[in-house]
């Protein structure tokens, strides 16, 4: 659809809860370009995830850089907690982290990264593209949608599709686990 | 007219019967010039005429070249045999011998690019006239479609003034972009393209002429979709008129503090925008935020869960 002349296909921002995306350590490279191939992060519910998109609520927030500013800001939904991170590339989305004083509700657009610690811990976390303070009202449309696209990833995680193939067989994806959790995140809406 | 008759004559002669060329002037000068029949219905009425005065059966007369009649927007195959009915939209300058002529072809549904060879001897349609278009083929080039006439094809006039691209396309998402080249920019006075650091495309260094205009992407979780806003849907939208944004610009010594406005506002919030499909764009007639109340959703969502997870083969 978003296709332009010059076959340039822009990615689809996918939406998952934080305790999925705790959850991935599956990353795939694809497509024609030997040296820059596109990254992708399969969760266990089988979202190909080159971008993410994410409302929540903005908790912490921390310049971690040495020489240079690098922000981390911790962002919480009904499921768990996501950290995104903006350093100098990411200019515009910095200055946000920078400015806003949490508690606020944000939104996040960013790549899904994953990295290793000296333990052996798998971390994931959203390098961002952009960062913009946002209402209770969008947040609350974020947790129906994903809890939404994530119930029907769950319905395919049974079918053919090689997205939802790869994913179980990676993760053996305990399906009642991730159905409890959207439950779990549309109840919480329901309490307000 | 007197291509109708032409037509008429020589599909009748490859199946083997001569009809006297004044005998079909005559029939179609009664209908389109007395009883005031439409072209295209008089063409169907002398050729069923004669079918049925020669003993002809209709399946034999048009099996053989009648292709499906599709919309613009219904074309997603390659190499399909298709008919259309619409208006020509737009005329562009062919750049190669090969090609007559080519442009935008457009019905109800939205427009096409078509291309017509030289070596097809069709004759030249005009911009803003309709036509059927029978017997083209279809064909892709980097996901765009367009359609291809060729010496088996045929262009009738027809007098039903088709109007374009009406149909609106609806989408709702949430706004992920805001492009650059979005808020305040400068067109080239002379052709209306956006200069990229005050040079036109065509045109090189021109004094640009200020617009307001917004590109975004939607993007629902599943398909992005681009949309195009101008100047007049941005300035209802945002609240921002075109004065007020070069108030802006000048205050600030920068173009950009108005993309910015527009960013802060856009993204991350949830919009349903309608407009008419134009390319890989929706130009945007309304937009609205996203405010559909979720109570739904959620009863909805539950019943899902609650149930046992099918298995699909």
């Amino acid at each position: 659809m978003a296709e332009n002349g010059s076959g340039y296909v822009r990615e689809v921002a996918h939406r998952v809860f934080a305790a999925e995306l705790k959850e991935s350590n599956l990353q795939t490279k694809e497509g024609q370009d030997e040296q820059y191939p596109k990254q992708y992060l399969i969760t266990p519910t089988g979202a190909k995830c080159n971008r993410i998109f994410i409302v929540g609520t903005l908790t912490e927030t921390e310049n971690v850089g040495t020489d240079s500013d690098f922000w981390r800001g911790r962002i919480v939904d009904p499921t768990g907690a996501f950290y995104v991170t903006a350093g100098q590339y990411q200019p515009e989305a910095a200055q946000v982290l920078a400015k806003t004083a949490p508690p606020e509700f944000i939104a996040v657009i960013g790549k899904p990264t994953i990295f290793t610690t000296k333990d052996g811990n798998v971390l994931t976390s959203i390098r961002a593209e952009s960062i913009h303070v946002v209402d209770a009202a969008t947040r609350d449309r974020w947790v129906i949608e994903t809890a939404n696209l994530t119930a029907k990833r769950i319905a395919r995680l049974q079918g053919n599709e090689p997205d939802a193939v790869k994913a179980r067989e990676h993760y053996s994806t305990d399906v009642e686990q991730y159905k409890a959790m959207v439950e779990m995140a549309v109840e919480s809406m329901r309490a307000q | 007219m007197s291509e109708i008759t032409t037509q008429i004559e020589a599909r009748f002669l490859e199946l083997g019967v001569k009809v006297e060329t004044s005998e079909i002037e005559a029939k179609l000068d009664q209908l389109i010039n007395m009883f005031k029949v439409p072209p295209e219905e008089a063409r169907r009425n002398v050729i069923n005429y004669f079918l049925k005065k020669y003993n002809i059966p209709k399946s034999e007369f048009f099996i053989p070249r009648e292709t499906p009649q599709v919309k613009a927007s219904d074309i997603k195959e390659d190499g399909k045999w298709v008919t259309l009915r619409g208006k020509v939209v737009q005329l562009w300058e062919s750049n190669s011998e090969s090609i007559s002529q080519a442009g935008l072809f457009g019905d109800e549904s939205g427009t096409i690019k078509f291309t017509k060879w030289t070596k097809s001897n069709l004759p030249n349609v005009e911009e803003g006239k309709n036509y059927l278009f029978k017997n083209v083929t279809t064909s892709e080039y980097q996901g765009q479609f367009s359609i291809k006439l060729n010496k088996t094809s045929e262009i009738i006039p027809i007098a039903e003034n088709i109007e374009v691209g009406t149909t609106l396309t609806e989408f709702t998402g949430a706004i992920v972009d805001v492009q650059s080249g979005s808020g305040l920019i400068k067109r080239c006075p002379e052709c209306n393209r956006a200069l990229v650091k005050g040079a036109c495309g065509e045109h090189g260094k021109v004094e640009g002429v200020y617009d307001l205009r917004i590109k975004a992407v939607l993007d629902d979780g599943e398909k992005v979709q681009d949309i195009l806003m101008n100047r007049e849907i941005t300035e209802g939208f945002t609240g921002i008129t075109l004065d007020k944004a070069k108030e802006m610009a000048t205050e600030a010594l920068d173009q950009g503090v108005v993309l910015d406005v527009i960013k802060n506002k856009l993204v991350g919030r949830y919009y349903v925008v309608a407009g008419k499909k134009l390319d890989r764009f929706i130009l945007v007639d309304s937009i609205k935020l996203d405010i559909k109340p979720i109570e739904e959703d959620i009863a909805r969502i539950l019943a899902v869960t609650a149930a046992p997870v099918a298995m699909e083969a």
